[in-house]
């Protein structure tokens, strides 16, 4: 029987530029019969992964909030897709790597130590793994008839593979089955896994826009008339990047749409 | 600093087999002076300096496509980070930074992008 009430780590994106993500995301946890309770005095995950063994500081605020989740005994979901990714990782480097471990609880001196305990789950796996498409579909009282959507799952989500454990890395299907949930038809494109350029905008637009451009050129060729994302800097580069690109929407929103409680935001 | 860039990456560069999957797969391919395959060769043979002042080093997008893609598991992801690192961690190393920020914003920018930016190219 799966849990009802999770713990929640926003993260900073989504109490700013990326607040839709989060507030269809709540509308659609409460039709859907879960909570998601957000963690009292979260810090920033600091958005991408520390890959070099010896970064310590930067492990820190994501081993705080699988520590406070642990402490509640529950799953830590996530929604931004680079949260995921960095709480997810760290996790796994807790459990793995003794130096790692030892050196962030002696830091944190936290009162219990934190061993890796803590599942994390993105909100699309509770989607998935915990309510099920199928229970979703019975759920939806406006589905998106007709709506041509094509899934962006862009990089942080599925890669590396062996370590997020979220789809298979090269074909995914979970925001396919998604949208097929909420009556619409996906749209599958080869390069719905391809780096939207991220960080890289900053400095250099014109490359994150030739990688927006070849995006959306392979996503309306094959058919789609929307994209969806999981992710506030993928949304920022697919729609302030792209030369004629397609709308974008966060899977959130078309979920509270399909479930009837869009209206409720205020 | 060979030994530095193997031991903070975990990186095992002889492990290699130069098949170039993960050039083949690199999306900031165009971006850089040296190609994914290369860095792990040039760490292999001690060409560090040369890989600290490449500004492919700024250009790798960190989003793992040569990581998965790696037939020998090495994660030439993880050696350009450590060269990277060793190169922000030096006094006056960073690459971007604070007063470069306003010029950079844009009204839907999120904060995603500065924090990622801030965390790969400064210390």
């Amino acid at each position: 029987m799966a849990k009802l009430t999770y713990s929640y780590f926003p993260g900073c994106t989504l109490k700013t530029k990326g607040k839709d993500l989060d507030k269809y995301g709540r509308l659609a946890a409460q039709a859907l019969d879960f909570e998601l309770e957000e963690l009292a005095d979260w810090q920033c995950c600091g958005a991408v992964y520390p890959m070099a063994k010896d970064e310590i500081a930067t492990r820190l605020s994501s081993v705080r909030a699988l520590a406070s989740a642990k402490a509640q005994s529950r799953e830590l979901v996530t929604l931004c897709s680079a949260c995921h990714h960095v709480i997810k990782r760290v996790n796994l480097d807790v459990q793995n790597d003794d130096e790692i471990c030892q050196k962030v609880n002696r830091y944190l001196k936290l009162d219990t130590p934190y061993a890796g305990e803590t599942n994390v789950l993105h909100y699309l796996e509770v989607l998935r793994d915990r309510v099920g498409f199928d229970n979703l579909k019975a759920k939806v009282v406006r589905p998106l008839t007709g709506m041509k959507i094509g899934a962006y799952y862009g990089c942080l989500l599925l890669r590396p593979g062996k370590e997020m454990g979220f789809d298979n890395p090269e074909n995914p299907t979970i925001i396919e089955d998604f949208i097929r949930a909420i009556g619409a038809e996906p749209v599958i494109y080869a390069r719905r896994n391809e780096c939207c350029g991220g960080y890289c905008t900053l400095e250099n637009k014109a490359y994150a826009q030739k990688q927006v451009d070849a995006i959306m050129d392979n996503a309306k060729a094959q058919g789609a008339e929307m994209l969806v994302t999981a992710c506030p800097l993928c949304m920022y580069n697919l729609k302030n990047n792209a030369a004629d690109g397609l709308e974008v929407k966060y899977f959130t929103e078309l979920l509270a749409e399909a479930l009837g409680v869009k209206e409720n935001a205020e | 600093m060979i030994d530095f860039v193997k031991r903070i990456s975990g990186v095992n560069p002889r492990k290699c087999m130069k098949c170039g999957k993960c050039t083949a797969s690199c999306p900031a391919f165009d971006e850089m002076e040296y190609h994914p395959h290369q860095f792990v060769d040039m760490v292999e043979n001690g060409r560090i300096d040369e890989l600290m002042n490449s500004k492919g080093i700024y250009t790798c997008l960190s989003c793992f496509a040569c990581v998965e893609r790696c037939p020998r598991n090495v994660e030439p992801a993880k050696v350009i980070e450590a060269v990277r690192t060793a190169v922000i961690r030096k006094q006056d190393g960073n690459h971007l930074k604070p007063d470069a920020i306003p010029a950079l914003l844009d009204e839907e920018l999120p904060q995603q992008a500065i924090t990622s930016a801030f965390r790969k190219y400064r210390k």
